[in-house]
């Protein structure tokens, strides 16, 4: 039995590591808030939503797969969160009756047996949501999944389970010597022969009792477990063949539930960002050369779901294999960089896009460069650290990839800085990689406007004469500014002769 | 503190703190407080390395992050490090306190079990380890030379409590409950509900037989599948009503048990937790620079001045880098600085990955950790005691708040600025990186005229060359590099002018990223 939510044809890898150089994607995307909605406060779903998301597909086919699942999902999605609420509570069933008490063999069998009792049950539940749901979907994923539910757990299956569940409880009772341990509790227990035997001198009330007795109450499950702990020293070697057939239901469900719940998170994500009011759409993607995007009110999911104001960019870089981003700071450069690197994965996963509409070439594997903090764990200088990062870049990098740079190789002066990125963006373009570039430095921005403007589309964070920005970029070659003692005057400045 | 009551007994001296001449010695509990240039310096780095998981964490914590501005209690700090520099003395401490930490986590425990028997025996046992590790540290205590205010003071305590009757009766009755609870052995039968309890009358050990009356299946190793039982406190409530029927078949012992727990109840002498709470300040922090010295590191106890600004450090380094060098085996760079009247202000340019901002860290770390009364990165060292410290180093982009990078960096300058008096530290570390060189020099400038007017000592890493020779005031200072190969550095932070090389393109040549490079590695 196969979820096959993810793929046609095969599982969802979730034991593979994240791709190298993840982290940067996150942290440099602002992936993290968007992860963060489609988890919902839920650690799992942000785990399997985070895997999902950076494992790029590559193959419009495969996405178009998703693409139709999650259009399922969400036109039905109370039906899905149902299917899903069933693996979960599976998996919940797990947590609560496995795991902690697998140090005592004793427990081992009881719980096993218990475990697959309930496991039962949930396939009872999914069995019963199959039955009444099947007709509900279009999509290849969701009908087979549902089909195959029916096929494999019938009717007979059920009562084999039944059966064999019965016959793997444990009885017996374990007498056992036992000392006092430093807090006075049991320990060094020793199986013994048999129990207590009175005297007749005792039993007849005319010696000092040796022997006491009580039981615990029917119900007292935490008294039972004590027992059970006590008695599973005695029974090491009974306990372990159970377990096994349990563990394979538990990896059904959890693969159900880790390929369900991607379709969830993606759920939970529509939902925040429809109900803010922004735009969401399934993009078309396209694996044929040259270079596509076209988009129209891209947005930064991340600020999306952070703040209301928003303002979205309409862009077209068809064609174009460079895009620099020049401009006042504070001007939503990044924030556009963000959103066309997020655009870019969630397409490449088969979700949505913020945007009310996208088009967009497949490409290999999107790489960010954005200009960090000195380094905390203090290897290098900003320069170098930027240039090993580059470096580390250079070893992955190919032809197809997407690469965003933020203010890169500004650590040092301008003259310098834009000579090292002319160098890095030239090299990368001819070995058909493409490049977003945000700077200031105007040397740079300025040097391919004059030699490379036929395949270059140059934007610009533009500043209200009143000297306010607005967010939506535009059509525009580079400047040669920067707004530094503007804003000096405008904070009120710190020295008494400059007010 | 209990008064120990028998005839014998005599006055014991008291003991206030061993983190302060004064009574109000212990400064903190809860939640340490962590100034805002902590992560600029690295000092949460320290910090963290130092409190570590300790139990004692938010007490190490509070203490290192928390400038004292009293120059005496900077003093009674340095005399307890110096006396615990004696290995002997020190291996001693660490030991007390080890052993301390295992009573505090049996009677902390305490509250939580619901079983007298259980209690009881928890308790004991805490007793015990007490009254070895107080027996214990006194001997190494007199075995080692004292001469700090601190521990003089508590070593005369410790004294006189041994010597007390009261001790001397808890230690008596620790070791015969002790004995009486390992003599005993009991029967327990299980079946299903039902729980029998019974003296243990010597029949031979089951398993056995059964190990026996199966061998003959045996047929080789096989898998092992025995379970291995740690022991943990806590009990259940059948574990709890098996305990109540043991203590009904050695009614003797237990009620014996029962009487010790109600006479001892506070065996633990507050001075003495005291101590040993504040002694882990110390302990955390050797423990810290110790491998730093062996690796051939020095540490001093620097001159503390109120008033004069002409500081000077000798050998020294960021402490936090050097933790992290030295725990991988690597060398480390160490740097001096000095500024006489009327220096005030150190320049620092260069070339990059020079050490520039190791050099700034190492400044800010040295002034605070010796407002925190240790030991500091170096060899000599005579420093500030400012009232404050602002930090300011180059941030990531956080798009949480919509004002862009270069006001927002202004904004904080702007507020460090005006918040500063003449007694204050400033540390700013490649800031207005994301504008261009006109808008960095005419800021930076800006910046300096403010830190001038103030008589603020700053440390101000740029790579704006002009701003070295900014006016009397200031000081350049500069990374070096290896003469005839501009890619490697020295880590040597020296005086001397700026001298306009930035060797960026050296260095992306390093990396194997110019055009050339990097055209080879991406078209194979």
């Amino acid at each position: 039995m196969k979820a096959h939510l993810l793929h046609p044809d095969q599982d969802f890898d979730f034991s593979a590591d994240l791709p190298a150089g993840h982290e940067d994607l996150v942290q440099d995307l602002e992936l993290g808030t968007v992860l963060q909605a489609m988890a919902a406060g839920d650690k799992f779903l942000l785990g399997v939503s985070t895997k999902v998301l950076l494992a790029s597909l590559n193959d419009p086919g495969t996405i178009g797969y998703r693409q139709r699942v999650l259009a399922d999902c969400i036109a039905q999605p109370d039906i899905v969160r149902q299917i899903y609420g069933v693996a979960v509570a599976a998996m919940q069933d797990r947590r609560g009756l496995w795991g902690y008490s697998s140090q005592y063999p004793s427990s081992i069998l009881s719980a096993a047996v218990t475990q697959l009792e309930a496991l039962v049950a949930r396939l009872r539940e999914l069995r019963g949501l199959a039955d009444e749901h099947a007709g509900t979907f279009q999509s290849d994923g969701l009908t087979t999944l549902l089909r195959s539910l029916q096929r494999d757990l019938d009717d007979d299956y059920f009562e084999t389970l039944r059966r064999h569940l019965r016959q793997l409880r444990f009885r017996g009772g374990v007498p056992m010597s036992a000392r006092l341990d430093r807090d006075n509790s049991g320990i060094g227990y020793v199986l013994r022969a048999s129990g207590a035997r009175r005297t007749w001198k005792e039993r007849i009330g005319i010696a000092p009792r040796t022997v006491y007795s009580f039981s615990i109450p029917p119900r007292d499950e935490a008294g039972a477990q004590a027992l059970s702990n006590m008695t599973s020293r005695a029974i090491n070697l009974v306990a372990n063949a159970a377990a096994q057939s349990a563990d394979h239901v538990i990896s059904y469900f959890s693969m159900l539930r880790a390929e369900l719940g991607f379709y969830v998170s993606c759920l939970n994500l529509h939902d925040r960002l429809t109900a803010a009011g922004h735009p969401v759409a399934f993009p078309g993607s396209s694996a044929a050369e040259p270079w596509e995007l076209r988009c129209e009110d891209l947005r930064d999911a991340s600020l999306a779901l952070r703040t209301g104001r928003v303002v979205g960019n309409d862009v077209d870089a068809d064609g174009k294999s460079l895009v620099i981003i020049t401009g006042a700071n504070s001007g939503g450069k990044s924030t556009f960089l963000r959103s066309v690197g997020q655009a870019q994965l969630m397409m490449q996963c088969g979700m949505f896009v913020t945007a009310r509409s996208l088009r967009s070439s497949v490409c290999r594997q999107v790489f960010t460069h954005f200009i960090r903090e000195e380094d905390p764990a203090m290897v290098s200088g900003r320069l170098d650290e930027e240039l090993t990062r580059m470096s580390v870049i250079a070893d992955r990098i190919g032809p197809r990839c997407l690469i965003l740079f933020n203010e890169s190789f500004a650590a040092t002066n301008e003259r310098e800085g834009s000579e090292i990125g002319r160098q890095v963006v030239r090299a990368l373009l001819e070995a058909g990689i493409r490049v977003f570039f945000v700077t200031h430095q105007f040397d740079f921005a300025d040097s391919f406007h004059r030699q490379r403007a036929q395949e270059t589309l140059f934007l610009r964070a533009p500043r209200q004469p009143d000297g306010q920005r607005t967010y939506r970029l535009t059509v525009a070659e580079p400047l040669p500014t920067s707004y530094g003692e503007d804003i000096y005057h405008r904070i009120g400045g710190w020295l008494a002769e400059s007010a | 503190m209990a008064i120990p009551q028998t005839a014998s007994s005599r006055v014991i001296p008291a003991f206030a703190s061993l983190l302060s001449p004064g009574p109000a010695g212990l400064a903190t509990t809860g939640e340490p407080e962590k100034p805002a240039y902590a992560s600029d310096l690295n000092l949460d780095q320290i910090v963290e390395a130092v409190a570590a998981d300790r139990e004692q964490h938010d007490l190490i914590a509070g203490l290192l992050y928390h400038r004292v501005q009293d120059r005496d209690v900077i003093s009674f700090r340095h005399e307890v490090f110096r006396d615990l520099e004696d290995p002997g003395l020190l291996e001693a401490a660490g030991r007390f306190c080890e052993q301390m930490r295992q009573v505090r986590v049996r009677l902390s425990q305490l509250p939580k079990m619901e079983s007298d028997r259980h209690r009881e025996g928890w308790f004991l046992d805490a007793a015990a380890i007490y009254c070895d590790a107080v027996r214990t540290l006194s001997a190494g205590i007199t075995a080692h030379p004292v001469a700090s205010r601190g521990l003089l003071a508590f070593r005369a305590y410790l004294d006189g409590y041994l010597a007390s009757a009261g001790f001397a009766q808890l230690a008596a009755d620790t070791a015969s409950r002790k004995d009486d609870l390992a003599r005993i052995t009991y029967k327990v039968r299980i079946d299903g509900p039902h729980v029998e309890v019974s003296r243990h009358d010597g029949e031979p050990d089951y398993s056995a037989e059964i190990e026996n009356t199966f061998s003959r299946f045996r047929q080789g190793e096989v898998k092992d599948y025995r379970v291995h039982y740690r022991t943990e406190p806590g009990m259940s409530h059948v574990g709890a009503r098996i305990l109540d029927l043991v203590a009904r078949l050695f009614a003797d012992e237990f009620s014996a048990l029962a009487d010790y727990c109600r006479r001892h109840a506070d065996f633990a002498d507050p001075a003495i937790s005291q101590f040993d709470r504040e002694l882990q300040f110390y302990l955390a922090y050797l423990a810290y620079i110790t491998p730093l010295r062996k690796a051939g590191l020095g540490f001093c106890y620097p001159e503390i001045t109120g008033d004069s600004k002409e500081i000077f450090a000798r050998h020294t380094f960021d402490l936090a880098l050097a933790a992290k060098l030295t725990g991988e085996g690597s060398t480390v760079v160490t740097n001096e600085f000095h500024l006489d009247n009327p220096e005030r202000v150190i320049v620092v340019s260069g070339p990059n990955q020079g050490g520039k901002t190791t050099f700034a860290r190492a400044f800010g770390q040295l002034h605070h950790l010796a407002a925190a009364g240790c030991p500091v990165p170096g060899s000599a060292a005579r420093l500030f005691l400012c009232d404050r410290i602002f930090t300011h180093f180059e941030r990531e982009e956080d798009l949480a708040d919509l004002t862009g990078k270069l006001e927002d960096d202004l904004i904080r300058i702007r507020g460090a600025l005006l918040a500063a008096t003449a007694s204050s530290v400033v540390i700013m570390n490649e800031i207005f990186t994301s504008t261009t060189v006109s808008d960095a020099r005419f800021l930076g400038g800006k910046v300096l005229a403010k830190v001038t007017e103030l008589d603020l000592l700053c440390v101000y890493v740029t790579f704006v060359d002009e701003l070295a020779t900014f006016g009397p005031s200031v000081v350049s200072m500069a990374s070096t590099v290896v003469p005839g190969n501009p890619a490697e550095r020295t880590f040597k932070v020296v005086r001397k002018p700026a001298d306009g090389l930035a060797y960026a393109l050296a260095l992306a040549d390093k990396h194997r990223v110019s055009y050339e490079q990097l055209r080879g590695r991406l078209l194979p």
